[in-house]
């Protein structure tokens, strides 16, 4: 087999973990891959580099995947996922003094998200009648995921996204700092961000991003479309790399060793314990030491979860349209599902994972009707709240 | 050349911001804005209104930048990216030299042409200086080592300088290595039979 020499980009995260993994335990290696990973700061420099051809491929934003093929916010360069890296594993935390107010204004259970933004619409009337400034939130990137989910979770209690509240981009390193600084009173991150929030006492995780979703596509593994149609045998070895470090991710007998090569500092670069909770879906929600636990915080690999799934994009994309960041058509969305590609995946043998199941219309929103990707029209007239509906 | 285009420099490295400000003062225009910290970036951006944004690659606030292009009521005017799709050489350059620009809609390319080449080589001519002074530090290491190594060398065996030097180097050359490597097992060793 001759060697592949492969540049990959990637932010330190625990959702690079399958990426990171395939190289440190030699998955790659076995399947003739040289790659040398290359740590990013920003989501822009992965998707430029990528885009110019300075990365083969690269750990990125599902959203910015879709929005760099479809010429949105950016050049149009098309890009496929022939692989998941990742399910949900976000979480939205707010300060310690937000929870309070909100937990103050519920009428039940803030566990359940519908309780909780109507508690926060509550919470934002009563500072606009007293004159206060609107509450900020922090999110990734304007195509992420953070940003899709704040805004959903937000609107489905009637709050407008772009007029109650600040949303604000933050690079996920200042996001906590920012949160104790108040500048911002809340934000939307992946781990381990909002462990970190908790554990410095400046935030309370108000909910795990599965709580809005079941089941959201994070990050993909992005090549360019050209070097997809051009390296046929290389998506294969690499989808094949990454299964099956996947499937050595999944397996509970490894956790440990995991979390050990992922906190070095040149991969994630946070403390083991924490990635070894994050891959576990346990995570301490409150400074006073609550914990809460659930298998589908962080999904890497799990039957299904690595396979790309057009719906997914789909539902991305309706999103996009929801608002204002793309127009709605059926070549945009037919674009759009075209990024995520099964047939790639499926080209190359995968392994048995732990089974999850995967919701009905395989989104599994908190509210709303359920998702059809075939009509998206209307999903968005189910919304009272979205931009489209502000321009009739 | 358009001296009054309103300039903001975002480096987080404020040695190469001075440097990239300084040229383009020289250069003639007037209007350079440095912002340093990323507190209310973006407030702070549309404050100053810019025509032109300088953001080094190596800055996680890029993202912050991002924002600019979407849809809000916070955004006075529209703002684009500078290299488009007809301009991959100019996006490759800056890229390999660690800067982006955002520009204003519908200012012309060839307006700020110059601008984005005076940066490409100001942060170039900076990696260059500190590629140079990194050598520099490198070499002045691998000197004192050196030093420790013959000392240690002309003690244990009562060597003359010169031919503990001749022993490193010959060694060096018979195990293929640097001087520097055999001279840092030397210190090592003396380290461990302490």
């Amino acid at each position: 087999m001759t060697e592949t020499r492969l540049r990959i980009g990637f932010i330190p995260l625990c959702d690079a973990a399958s990426l990171l993994i395939a190289v440190d335990k030699g998955f790659a290696a076995a399947e003739g891959l040289d790659i040398e990973l290359i740590r990013e700061v920003s989501w822009s420099n992965v998707r430029d580099k990528l885009n110019i051809g300075l990365f083969d491929a690269a750990h990125l934003l599902a959203p910015v995947a879709i929005a760099s093929s479809l010429g949105l916010g950016h050049i149009k360069v098309p890009i496929v996922a022939p692989f998941e890296l990742g399910v949900n594993g976000n979480a939205i935390t707010v300060s310690p003094q937000l929870h309070a107010e909100i937990v103050e204004a519920a009428d039940g259970n803030v566990l359940d998200p519908l309780v909780s933004a109507r508690a926060l619409a509550r919470v934002l009337e009563k500072r606009k009648r007293i004159g206060a400034e609107p509450l900020a939130f922090g999110m990734t990137f304007p195509f992420s995921t953070h940003n899709y989910q704040l805004r959903f979770w937000m609107a489905a209690a009637g709050i407008d996204p772009d007029e109650d509240v600040r949303l604000v981009v933050l690079p996920p390193p200042y996001m906590v700092e920012s949160l104790a600084s108040r500048q911002v009173d809340g934000f939307c991150v992946g781990a381990p961000w909002n462990s970190v929030a908790v554990n410095l006492g400046v935030g309370c995780i108000l909910h795990f991003s599965c709580e809005i979703l079941a089941h959201a596509a994070e990050k993909v593994l992005a090549v360019r479309a050209r070097w997809a149609d051009e390296n046929p045998d290389a998506v294969i070895r690499l989808v094949r790399a990454l299964d099956r470090s996947a499937a050595f991710i999944e397996d509970p007998a490894n956790r440990r060793e995991v979390a050990a090569l992922l906190a070095a500092s040149h991969r994630v670069g946070v403390a083991a314990e924490v990635i070894e909770r994050t891959l576990e879906g346990r995570l301490k929600v409150a400074p006073n030491g609550g914990t809460r636990t659930d298998k589908r915080y962080l999904l890497i690999g799990h039957n299904g979860a690595a396979r790309p799934d057009p719906v997914q994009a789909a539902w991305l994309y309706a999103q996009m349209v929801r608002w204002g960041q793309a127009s709605l058509s059926e070549d945009l969305l037919a674009a759009a599902k075209a990024v995520f590609r099964p047939d790639l995946f499926d080209a190359a043998p995968h392994g048995n994972y732990a089974n999850v199941t995967v919701p009905a219309d395989r989104i599994g929103a908190f509210a709303g009707p359920v998702f059809d990707a075939e009509d998206i029209t209307s999903h968005l007239n189910s919304w009272a709240i979205s931009w489209a509906m502000k321009q009739r | 050349m358009d001296a009054s285009l309103n300039i903001v420099i975002v480096d987080e490295s404020p040695v190469r911001a001075a440097i990239l400000e300084n040229g383009l003062r020289e250069a003639g225009y007037r209007n350079v804005v440095r912002i340093e910290g990323t507190t209310n970036l973006l407030a702070r951006i549309y404050g100053i209104d810019p025509d032109v944004i300088l953001i080094d690659l190596e800055n996680p606030s890029r993202d912050v930048l991002e924002q600019m292009f979407q849809v809000s009521r916070v955004v006075r005017r529209p703002v684009a990216m500078f290299v488009d799709q007809s301009d991959s050489a100019s996006i490759q350059a800056s890229v390999d030299a660690g800067v982006s620009a955002y520009i204003v809609d519908g200012l012309k390319k060839e307006r700020i042409k110059s601008i984005l080449d005076l940066c490409i080589s100001r942060f170039n001519a900076f990696s260059r200086l500190q590629n140079e002074l990194e050598q520099t530090r490198s070499a002045l290491e691998e000197r004192k080592i050196i030093d420790r190594a013959k000392g240690i060398l002309m003690k244990a065996k009562n060597l003359s300088e010169e031919s503990a030097y001749a022993l490193l180097r010959k060694t060096a050359m018979n195990e293929n290595r640097k001087i520097a490597e055999v001279a840092q097992s030397v210190i090592t060793a003396a380290e461990l039979f302490k």
